[in-house]
């Protein structure tokens, strides 16, 4: 699996440097900095999904908390399911515990990299699966300020790169690299991410809306590993600037390689899930 | 000590002029501190329970200014290929409106519909180019039937429809925020319309309101205001006919002006609305001072005095009367820190210190800049009579016929003034001659009003709106919203709920109903929440523990008293109808027309007030009651027969009308204690009788006040011009109030003193017939 996910990256990189050779020969005036400021930007993001790659699947329980501007706070809880896929996005399968109406509805999606996810809701009440067909990329995932991008999983070829340059945030150096996302649904024009130089973790995400106003940042706390290799952080908070809300995200009980197969992602699957 | 200082003043008056000048720089320096602060928060304490109402409101959901494009088709049909395309285009640029957070327009409105056991959520149009003639009847027959879009997106015969921005400014720098969207604006409305020639942009909302407002107030600031400082000056020039005076006087303006403003500036005061109209107000107070001293001084070198000795008589008989004037207005001004609305206390300060800059301007550097500039007067022939004697001789003459038909026109008037309505109307602030009132207008008239009012019902609990109850509740207080007379529109949860109902049962029509279990309505609020892409979420209209869910209706333009009405029934209805929820109504119109309401009624006590306080303080400083009390016929009856010949030719009083007593305070105030003092001292000084006194008084003070009230009504008038309201009513109301203040000085005043004088005498004395006599024309000196 690990070798599969280096192979992938290896052909992709390939790829994204033949698109960007034919591109520079299109664009007569990119200089020899911006270049190397795309292939190093390219190189980081490569790394960091290299080094996590091969989790196979993963459960964990989650907590959402929402806040508004006037303190105001609500909490979901949630079940997430994950399996890895290769070559294109994750597929995951959410349940829903709380708020109590909502108790046993089950989201399934598939996530691309450029088009339209596939998804499907299973409602209790109605003891039917609907299939939602949406633009919803952009939009927010259970009125959260996480939307649905941001929760999908990171795919190199999401976005086209630029190394910014390093930073030192309290004694520790970190890579500053800027991601322009490909498809043309995305809620964003660019995201800037803070990695951080030792283990290619991210720390920090500004995130950018489309008329390049500064939107969201979110931040990643307590990063913890699991299995001895896949980290993971207890809590992501994301902050949007503009309306004043806030979200934030606790996880436990992560597990990886529980040994869940495709089966366990199917419309079928969404109704077994109490 | 006066005479000390007025006798070195005269000796080195080249040092007075440069230390007043040198103290005036340091002052006016502090104006750089100044800022504009057009944002509504600032005519609020902190505690203001309707600002934090409102400010708690904006929290939970999201802020409510807009920009609201009207797009008008050319061949007057929204659903052509054509204009669909543009409308899609125009929906998708405008996401790049600076501070824009949501866009919505027929094109992206999100419709849902099922394909057996699929939930598709699009864009009511997606690709515009290639829509085939049923595509289009669909769309059509979708929109014109969707509650929340018809009167508010698209109009119902599909005319015309609207581009609606929901705008957030940050509020860190609102007089550029402002402008920088509507410079945004127009450039994608000028974009539109040169690619879809043919039809028409028109652009409504509360920010082109607010940019109305702030482009009106420039306007004027650069065109008229100028012009009637210019009109001032000319008519002092013209009336005086002194090129040296009108210097002294005009320098004594702008020092007063901007000194006062530069100590505001150092004391950490900020402009407003309020306050930014203090340089009229001491515009007024300055220009009355100096004529006064202006009028004495020419009077005496008239008579033959030469011109060192006519200023120090100049000052010394005015001195009093014009210290007792600045000292009471500024009393006046001070007297507005009880206001509760902030700007009102700073105007009231910044007026204040104005007021007794202007008078020691006056008295000092004023005399010191006439002893050095040229001055020639022609010597008066003896035995000629001036204008002033003959007006004396009318108004004692026919003093019988002038008080009873003066008094009956006052009454008359003042029975008027109760059909005067305190009332702001905002989009009437404009003329038809500027874009945003036309634009509004046509709104109105096609679509919907500019009223909006935000609508948050409280369940009390977390989950509590999709109790079927609440629901139920919901849906019958947005049925009875639409049947009021003045809704154009309601956008509410619940037409998205029956929507969705319809979707999950295949589209049946039987089914567009409220769900029936809290878990289905909760079930089909997570399914339409996770289906919604960007800026297009429900955030606006739920709270995140979805315990209230806010309503937004939209109304005819209304004005604020029928916009205070308005909330009160709405809370009536949530009292009868469902006294368990709890509902809470705000928007920036509704918040305007409460703090309108309450500042106008706050400044027109306040001031009526300050001019009782007034008059108490003349009845000391005149040593008497009688005279105090006297006073306050002259001080008070002006505004009312103002606001008498208002009631007839407008009857509508906005919040800047309520400041037209305070602006007119100063004037009104210094004729009364000019007259009054002068008649005064006539009456105890020369043994004058009543009539005497009043010649004595028309003589010295007639020809000042008679030039400051010509001088001042040119000036308002010009102000009168302006097709913004909020000046233009407001210039005309002053000049109304300025001129009512002379007339009753003139021809009521002396009449009433001759009578009231008359009847003490008989008590005293029973010797009547004394004042019978004519009266000698010259005043005795």
């Amino acid at each position: 699996m690990l070798y599969q996910g280096r192979l992938k990256t290896v052909l992709i990189t390939t790829l994204l440097a033949a698109a960007s050779l034919s591109s520079f020969a299109v664009s007569q005036q990119e200089t020899d900095q911006e270049k190397n400021a795309r292939r190093k930007g390219l190189d980081i993001s490569v790394e960091v999904k290299n080094r996590d790659s091969g989790w196979g699947d993963s459960k964990a329980d989650m907590l959402m908390i929402l806040r508004n501007e006037q303190g105001q706070e609500s909490v979901r809880e949630i079940k997430i399911k994950s399996l890895e896929q290769l070559g294109d996005g994750d597929k995951s399968l959410t349940v829903f515990n709380k708020p109590k109406d909502v108790k046993g509805s089950a989201f399934l999606s598939y996530s691309h990299a450029e088009k339209a996810d596939d998804q499907w809701l299973y409602l209790p009440s109605l003891k039917r699966v609907k299939r939602i067909s949406s633009r919803n990329k952009s939009g927010p995932f259970m009125g959260s300020e996480f939307s649905f991008e941001d929760f999908s999983s990171f795919e190199v070829e999401k976005y086209s790169y630029k190394y910014l340059g390093n930073e030192k945030i309290a004694a520790k150096d970190f890579f500053k690299v800027e991601q322009f996302p490909v498809d043309e649904n995305s809620g964003y024009t660019r995201r800037v991410v803070w990695i951080d130089q030792q283990e290619y973790l991210v720390h920090k995400i500004d995130y950018y809306d489309r008329k390049n106003s500064l939107l969201k940042t979110l931040t990643y706390v307590d990063y913890q590993q699991y299995s001895g290799k896949f980290w993971r952080a207890r809590s992501m908070q994301m902050i949007n600037h503009q309306n004043g809300k806030s979200t934030e995200l606790i996880w436990n009980n992560y597990t990886f390689n529980n040994g869940l197969s495709e089966g366990d992602f199917n419309r079928n699957a969404l109704k077994r899930t109490r | 000590m006066i005479d000390k200082f007025f006798g070195f003043a005269a000796r080195h008056p080249v040092w007075v002029i440069l230390a007043f000048l040198a103290f005036t720089i340091l002052a006016a320096s502090g104006a750089q501190k100044l800022v504009f602060k057009s944002d509504y928060r600032i005519f609020f304490d902190e505690s203001n329970p309707q600002l934090t109402a409102y400010e708690s409101m904006q929290k939970i959901y999201s802020k409510s200014d807009n920009v609201t494009f009207i797009v008008v088709p050319k061949e007057g049909d929204v659903f052509t290929r054509e204009h669909l395309a543009g409308l899609k285009k125009l929906t998708k640029a405008s996401w790049q409106i600076p501070y824009s957070t949501r866009v919505n327009s027929l094109t992206n409105f999100q419709y849902t519909y099922a394909e057996e056991d699929d939930l598709i959520v699009e864009d009511l149009v997606m690709d515009a180019q290639n829509l085939s003639a049923s595509d289009i009847s669909r769309i059509k027959q979708a929109a014109v039937n969707e509650p929340q879009l018809v009167n508010k997106i698209v109009s119902a015969s599909g005319h015309v429809s609207v581009v609606d921005v929901s705008v957030k400014l940050p509020g860190l720098d609102p007089a550029a925020e402002v402008p920088q969207v509507a410079g945004y604006v127009r450039k994608l409305k000028d974009d539109f319309i040169a690619q879809n020639p043919g039809s028409q942009v028109y652009l409504s909302g509360m920010v082109m309101l607010n940019n109305a407002f702030a482009e009106s107030s420039l306007e004027d600031g650069s065109t008229l205001v100028p012009a009637m400082f210019l009109i001032v000056v000319i008519t002092i020039g013209f009336l005086l006919r002194t090129i040296s005076g009108t210097f002294a006087t005009v320098l004594v303006v702008v020092m007063s002006i901007a000194g006062a403003m530069g100590l505001a500036g150092w004391m950490g005061f900020f402009l407003s609305g309020a306050s930014a109209s203090a340089p009229t107000i001491i515009l007024t107070l300055a220009v009355a001072d100096c004529i006064h001293i202006l009028a004495s001084m020419f009077y005496e070198m008239r008579h033959g005095a030469d011109k060192a000795s006519a200023i120090q008589k100049s000052l010394k008989i005015n001195l009093q009367p014009v210290f007792l004037t600045s000292i009471t207005t500024a009393i006046g001004f001070l007297s507005m820190n009880f206001s509760e609305i902030p700007p009102y206390r700073d105007l009231g300060n910044i007026v204040a210190m104005g007021a007794m800059l202007a008078f020691i301007f006056s008295i000092t550097i004023f005399p010191a800049l006439l002893s050095v500039l040229p001055i020639r007067v022609k010597v008066q022939a003896e035995g000629k009579k001036n204008n002033m004697a003959r007006l004396a001789d009318l108004v004692i003459t026919k003093r019988r016929l002038l008080l009873p038909v003066i008094s009956v026109c006052v009454i008359v008037l003042a029975v008027f003034i109760p059909k005067n309505e305190i009332n702001d109307d905002f989009v009437k602030y404009f003329d038809s001659s500027v874009p945003f009132r036309s634009a509004t207008d046509y709104m109105q008239e096609n679509l919907s009003g500019l009223t909006l009012l935000e609508l948050s019902v409280k369940s009390g609990r977390a989950g509590g709106i999709n109790d079927p109850q609440f629901l139920k509740t919901v849906d019958q207080f947005s049925d009875w919203l639409r049947g009021q007379k003045e809704t154009d529109h309601v956008n509410t949860l619940t037409d998205v709920l029956k929507r969705l109902n319809k979707n999950m049962h295949g589209d049946d029509p039987a089914w567009y109903k409220l769900p029936e279990t809290q878990e289905m309505a909760a079930q089909y609020l997570l399914l339409y929440e996770m289906s919604l892409p960007y800026g297009l979420d429900l955030n606006t209209q739920l709270n995140v523990d979805k315990s209230s869910t806010k309503l937004i209706a939209t109304f005819k333009n209304l004005t604020s008293s029928q916009q205070i009405e308005l909330g009160e029934r709405l809370e009536a209805w949530f009292k009868s109808n469902a006294p368990q929820y709890e509902l809470d109504t705000a928007s920036p119109s509704f918040m305007f027309a409460h703090i309108g309401q309450k500042s106008i009624v706050s400044s027109l006590v306040g001031t009526v007030a300050a001019l009782i306080v007034i008059s108490i303080i003349l009845g000391f400083a005149l040593k008497s009651w009688r005279y105090g009390l006297i006073s306050l016929l002259p001080n008070l009856l002006p505004a009312a027969v103002a606001f008498g010949i208002w009631a007839l030719i407008n009857g509508q009083i906005g919040m800047s009308l309520s400041m037209v007593i305070g602006m007119t305070l100063g004037i009104v105030v210094d004729d009364t204690v000019h007259f009054l003092s002068k008649y005064l001292h006539a009456r105890r000084n020369n043994n004058s009788d009543a009539a005497d006194a009043v010649h004595y008084a028309f003589a010295h003070v007639g020809g000042a006040l008679w030039i400051t009230t010509l001088v001042l009504v040119a000036g308002f008038t010009v102000l009168a011009q302006s097709s913004f309201k909020l000046n233009g009513d407001m210039g005309m109301l002053t000049a109304i109030t300025i001129l009512a203040a002379l007339i009753i000085d003139f021809l009521f005043l002396p009449p009433l003193l001759i009578a009231l004088d008359n009847m003490k005498n008989r008590k005293a004395a029973h010797s009547s017939d004394a004042v019978e006599l004519p009266a000698p024309s010259q005043p005795t000196l």
